[in-house]
């Protein structure tokens, strides 16, 4: 069973960080220069952490598949970024951003790093600017700030619709000026591959060269997975092509818990699919919610007609315009949370409502807007979205509404980390999106770009020193030890299985089955025979994988169709373990609904009696039924409620 | 649509390279540019040849990764976007569509349209970047910034970094991308400590990197899908003219 001992400070919770900080060990500056820290991944997360901790002192070897580290998918996160600043005066505080973070994630994550990331939250908003990123401004030349929604205050600071890449440049920068003066050795289009182990912690890695196809090893004192997000499982994602979940799938091969992966976030604003060719889906920021209104025909024929292309939406009468949001939640309206009007469009589309020609999409429209603030108001706002919208529908959205449909955005689960971000593997760290740690079942918008930031800048540099404190005594070791020997041979094996199949289909046909079996059954909304039929199928289509794939190319050359092919490997383990996790969790929360655990009026029911812990799964063997070990979560500063937005 | 392609198909940096001509039929004009190249190389797979090789990562034209001449064209015929947000009902069908990678010195190729683009990132290890350390930034509204600075930090900072500059000019110059660095941090107070010193530095490396000078013809603003200004050229040229005369 997994050690899950979460290390909460003592104290009342607004003052457990100060006192961690106050106890914690450090390592002085001469030892520093002696430890290696690798760091995998270079998001806001990995590149934050890596220039931190290059700046400390320490010694850092930096990894990403990329080819530059700025190409991270954080670049495309276009809202903004939450803090507590306060400085619309509108009544906010730590604890309400602690509080609505708490809220917004269903009540399933854990308090102690909640308030830690409020707490820090501030001190990211100066960092940034103090680096050079261009936040938006008033004319008093003070920062502007917006709201979001599940928030009753605007607490969120933004550089126009592109605040991720701002933010992940001036990371990024920072980075590049550790690279130059000798701190970090940053290593790109290298893929992690595997996880070393020495006596039981985390030594090193193995990397693949994606030019040269060799392998590599890579020793440190410790090893920080800010590899982001495994949305990509469902094929069809906001995500971009290259992300995957690797590197912390070998964690968890290796022994590290994963906790909670059936917690994935649906963004509701997504540009619908069009074909059997797509590759990805677009997202359209929340934000458009603020002012569009959305809604499907009130009558099935008028939609029929509509996907057939008989009528647009122009020819619906507005006495025959369903704007179910509304409707259901007269009070937020078409500003739900992202789950709830995730679940709405798809209830609407599956009983036969939705239009575009596959039926699976909902209008956003914009005419009321239009008509009450100007084209030119809204164009403001939204200029680039409703050019970005054009460029790929080719549809003008000033004259006709949006269509949207909600697609997989973003992955609340990952790795289980104690408060020191440490996973259950001695010395093997876990940030950002590749943890699990702080937005519960459901992450508000605007929060992602905050966490990555806050575990990287001001979280890890503290508590990894708890640990390398007590390794300051060993040496710089040589890779030449038989745990990297067989590490290195594992990996090699496995890419020359991969190249040897030769079979019939290639790596996308398996990878879009895939997405196809969880899209239908471990998606927005689950039931237990469809989990229990999804088990079934991603262990029947891993067989298929295995004798049937077809990778073409070389094992020692720039071969993409190889890299995917390591990828889909993993997700179709991780398809069957989200499954499992998902049939387990017998209640509905944030964005895990379940079919058989709703109100009457089709709201999500937790069930806090007996589902209020953190599943953290272990691994016991790829066709084994993996353990749970349960971390119960402790609710001290906020009293457990349901949600209402109604 | 039906269309002919003719693409540059090159194994690795020290090999020849050729274009070789490949067919595809029933394409969705609703398809982006990088999906039917998708199609293409199903189509490869399956017949026994390797896929072509190009860089592509977000896909909705923020990340930089994706970039090839097409038509001549970097990032092809559609303004202001990047390949992967170009869509296939800009071309006829029965078109002829050439595809190659960018050509500079500075951005040797790896294979096919892959090419090395890592001189972008030794620029900004040039001090394109503030020097401040996590933890010692003041609170974030203690310097005021007039807006319509902040406003065109912004516009310059909107780089993505995909080297369409580079690829459009006939000298292969970084002064866009290099400019568009300078400007934004120049313009912004917490920036302008270092400025003279970073427009200095990164123009010395952008020549020791084997980037052409630039002749101001403007093909690299034409180009850029995120529409970077050549007045960020004429920025990045007070910043480095003022530190030459006063050092």
């Amino acid at each position: 069973m997994a050690n899950l001992d979460s290390k909460i400070p003592e104290g009342p919770i607004e003052n457990k960080w100060s006192n961690y900080k106050s106890k914690q060990n450090l390592v002085n500056p001469a030892n520093k220069r002696k430890l290696d820290v690798i760091v995998v991944g270079t998001g806001l997360a990995g590149a934050s952490a890596a220039a931190s901790l290059a700046e400390l002192g320490f010694k850092v070897k930096a990894f990403c598949y990329q080819d530059s580290p700025r190409r991270a998918h954080s670049i495309a996160a276009q809202g903004g970024i939450n803090a507590a600043k306060n400085y619309p005066n509108d009544g906010d505080s730590i604890y309400r951003l602690f509080y609505d973070t708490v809220k917004g994630g269903d009540y399933r994550s854990r308090e102690a790093n909640v308030y830690r990331l409020a707490e820090v939250s501030n001190n990211i908003i100066d960092q940034c600017v103090a680096q050079g990123v261009p936040f938006a401004r008033e004319y008093g030349g003070m920062l502007d700030n917006r709201s979001f929604g599940g928030a009753l205050v605007s607490r969120t600071f933004y550089a126009r619709g592109q605040t991720g890449q701002q933010l992940l440049l001036g990371a990024y920068q920072a980075q590049s000026r550790q690279v130059k003066l000798g701190n970090i050795e940053m290593y790109p289009r290298q893929e992690v591959m595997n996880v070393v182990l020495i006596d039981g912690k985390a030594r090193g890695v193995i990397i693949r060269d994606a030019i040269t196809g060799e392998t590599q090893r890579h020793s440190a004192h410790a090893v920080v997975l800010a590899t982001g997000g495994y949305g990509n499982v469902f094929f069809l994602s906001t995500m971009a092509m290259g992300s995957n979940v690797s590197a912390i799938w070998q964690a968890y091969k290796k022994g590290a818990a994963f906790s909670n992966p059936c917690y994935v976030q649906i963004h509701p604003t997504c540009i619908p699919v069009h074909g059997e060719f797509q590759s990805k889906l677009t997202l359209m920021s929340e934000s458009l919610r603020n002012d569009g209104r959305i809604w499907v025909p009130k009558q099935k024929e008028d939609a029929l007609r509509i996907q057939k292309g008989e009528i647009t939406a122009e020819d619906i009468p507005e006495e025959g315009r369903d704007y179910y949001l509304e409707r259901r939640y007269p009070a937020f309206g078409n500003l739900v949370p992202r789950d709830v009007a995730s679940r709405a469009a798809k209830e609407r589309c599956d009983a036969g409502f939705g239009v575009g020609t596959t039926g699976l999409a909902v209008f956003l429209d914009f005419k009321d807007s239009l008509e009450r603030l100007g084209k030119d108001t809204i164009e403001a706002k939204y200029g680039n979205l409703f050019q970005m919208y054009e460029k790929i529908n080719d549809f003008n959205p000033y004259k006709t509404p949006m269509m949207i449909y909600p697609a997989i955005h973003y992955t609340m689960g990952g790795l289980w980390v104690d408060y020191e971000l440490q996973t259950t593997i001695s010395g093997l760290f876990a940030v950002g999106e590749a943890n699990f740690s702080d937005h519960g079942a459901n992450r508000l918008g605007a929060s992602a770009l905050m966490q990555g930031l806050a575990d990287g800048y001001f979280v890890l540099p503290y508590t990894i020193q708890s640990y390398l404190a007590d390794e300051i005594n060993t040496p710089r070791f040589s890779t030449d030890g038989e745990e990297f020997e067989q590490a290195e041979k594992e990996t090699k094996e496995n890419l020359e299985k991969l190249m040897s199949i030769k079979g019939n289909y290639s790596v996308d046909t398996f990878h879009k089955r895939l997405g196809k079996i969880m899209w239908e059954n471990v998606g927005m909304e689950r039931n237990k025979a469809g989990l229990q039929k999804a088990i079934t199928e991603i262990q029947q289509l891993r067989k298929e994988f295995w004798v049937d794939l077809l990778v073409p190319g070389e094992l020692n050359d720039l071969n993409p169709e190889l890299q995917k092919a390591t990828r889909v490997a993993d997700f179709l383990e991780l398809g069957e373990l989200m499954a499992r996790d998902a049939l387990n969790r017998e209640e509905s929360c944030g964005g895990h609904f379940r079919e058989e655990f709703q109100t009457k009026e089709g709201e999500a029911l937790r069930n806090d009696k007996d589902f209020a812990y953190v599943a953290a799964w272990e691994f016991t063997g790829v066709d084994k039924e993996p353990a749970l070990t349960k971390e119960q979560l402790k609710f001290e500063a906020i009293e457990l409620k349901q949600r209402n937005y109604k | 649509m039906d269309l002919k392609l003719k693409i540059w198909r090159q194994k690795n940096a020290s090999s020849r390279g050729r274009f070789v001509d490949y067919e595809l039929t029933d394409i969705s004009p609703d398809s982006s540019f990088l999906e039917m190249l998708d199609v293409l190389n199903e189509i490869l797979i399956k017949t026994g040849e390797e896929p072509v090789v190009f860089d592509h990562d977000c896909r909705e034209g923020i990340c930089g990764a994706c970039g090839m001449y097409i038509n001549g064209r970097p990032h092809g015929p559609d303004d202001l976007i990047t390949v992967c947000q170009l869509h296939m009902r800009k071309f006829k069908s029965g078109d002829t569509i050439v595809i190659e990678p960018w050509r500079a010195r500075a951005f040797p190729i790896i294979k096919d349209l892959t090419v090395d683009r890592s001189a972008l990132d030794i620029l900004i290890q040039e001090n394109g970047y503030v020097s401040v350390n996590t933890g010692n930034a003041p609170d974030a509204n203690a310097i005021p910034i007039k807006k319509e600075y902040a406003e065109l930090a912004m516009d310059a900072a909107a780089c993505i970094g995909c080297g369409a500059c580079v690829a459009a000019c006939k000298n292969a110059s970084a002064m866009l991308f290099v400019s568009a660095k300078v400007s934004q941090l120049a313009l912004l107070p917490q920036g302008r400590v270092e400025a003279k010193k970073r427009a200095s530095k990164m123009v010395a490396k952008m020549d020791a990197l084997g980037f052409g000078n630039c002749t101001n013809t403007g093909a690299c603003e034409a180009e850029c899908p995120k529409g970077i200004k050549l007045t960020n050229i004429s920025r990045l040229n007070r910043e480095y003219y003022s530190s030459t005369f006063s050092s």
